[in-house]
């Protein structure tokens, strides 16, 4: 059991696990799974303001939401102190691929070279935090939905907008590694 | 007939608000965290694979999540069952209108999942396995989601 809880976990046990939260959700309060609403109701409740998009009971339709997200939270600090932290196991190609872009330091779960408090103001830093964490905030605004809300409880319920927004999320994950990504590391 | 209909959602919105259903969500929201820590979803070098197509995991990972999803839907959907609150189990169908608001907006959004290596729910799994800089990408995608709120009557939808 401890080597379950430490070990990294194989594609067909993580994805059936992130597949149920969907009924789960649902059962307990016909509640639809999705993160990105959640950028929305923090700024609902932290910044009144006169904008229409903000403006709604963000309490009535975001409460468990963001406790949710809480949840969230605390599951990464849970599973990260449940072992000892190792690194990820990716393909020798990316490896070759990401060293060959200038990283040294393949080891976490994320990059050091750009993903730190000492990167942050250094262009690539700051480019990948920074003007990222914007461009996620506002792409999913715009579409309505991320990777949860479209690509998990959207396709599952066969919506078109959904798919849409998938073939969109690659679109722009793509242009970002082949475009971006090589100019920036 | 009209105050019956109220009292009864206030019923429904009230009990929603209890702290066992509120706990019910804690709980799940620490299962999806455990998940995303656990199958290296939220990590950036994992998000790289797959837009670089060296690796299945991520497709294996999102297809059966997506798959799993879709069986239990479909029979919530002919069982017409009811949830825990009381309230017949339904998926909003979102609007298409010209669609340009899920191809661009989509596209925006997947600029930010390859630059962060993070969509929002990891986003906030990465400050709790402490990678505590992504407090900042989190700021800056309340900005973001703020500049789509201050565009939003300006932008095609």
């Amino acid at each position: 059991m401890r080597d379950f809880l430490t070990a990294s976990w194989p594609w067909y046990v993580a994805g059936p696990l992130i597949g149920l939260i969907v009924p789960a959700l649902l059962i307990a309060g016909n509640k639809v799974f999705g993160i990105s609403s959640n950028l929305r109701h923090m700024c609902s409740a932290l910044l009144p303001s006169k904008l229409d998009f903000f403006r709604y009971d963000w309490k009535r339709a975001g409460q468990w939401n963001l406790i949710f997200l809480m949840g969230v939270l605390t599951g990464g600090f849970l599973a990260a102190h449940l072992g000892t932290p190792h690194d990820i196991a990716i393909s020798p190609e990316t490896r070759l691929a990401l060293m060959h872009l200038g990283l040294h330091d393949l080891s976490g779960v994320a990059p050091r070279e750009i993903f730190s408090w000492h990167a942050l103001l250094t262009l690539r830093g700051f480019v990948s935090i920074v003007v990222g964490g914007f461009l996620v905030g506002f792409g999913t605004a715009y579409a309505g939905g991320c990777t949860s809300g479209h690509a998990i409880s959207g396709l599952a319920n066969f919506e078109l907008p959904s798919l849409i927004a998938v073939f969109g999320f690659f679109a722009g994950g793509l242009a970002a590694t082949y475009f971006i990504l090589p100019h920036l590391l | 007939m009209t105050t019956k209909i109220q009292i009864e959602t206030e019923t429904v919105s009230e009990r929603h608000a209890t702290p066992a259903f509120l706990v019910i969500y804690l709980l799940l929201g620490v299962a999806f965290g455990v998940v995303l820590t656990r199958s290296e979803v939220l990590s950036w070098f994992r998000i790289q694979e797959m837009f670089r197509f060296q690796s299945f995991r991520m497709y294996g990972i999102i297809g059966s999540a997506i798959a799993i999803a879709a069986v239990s839907v479909a029979i919530l959907k002919t069982l017409g069952a009811k949830s825990a609150t009381g309230e017949p189990i339904s998926i909003p169908k979102k609007q298409l209108d010209g669609g340009v608001r899920y191809a661009v907006g989509g596209t925006i959004f997947g600029l930010g999942w390859a630059l962060t290596g993070a969509c929002p729910g990891p986003l906030f799994a990465l400050i709790g396995n402490g990678v505590s800089v992504m407090i900042v990408a989190v700021l800056s995608a309340l900005a973001g989601t703020w500049a789509y709120a201050m565009l939003r009557s300006r932008l095609p939808h």
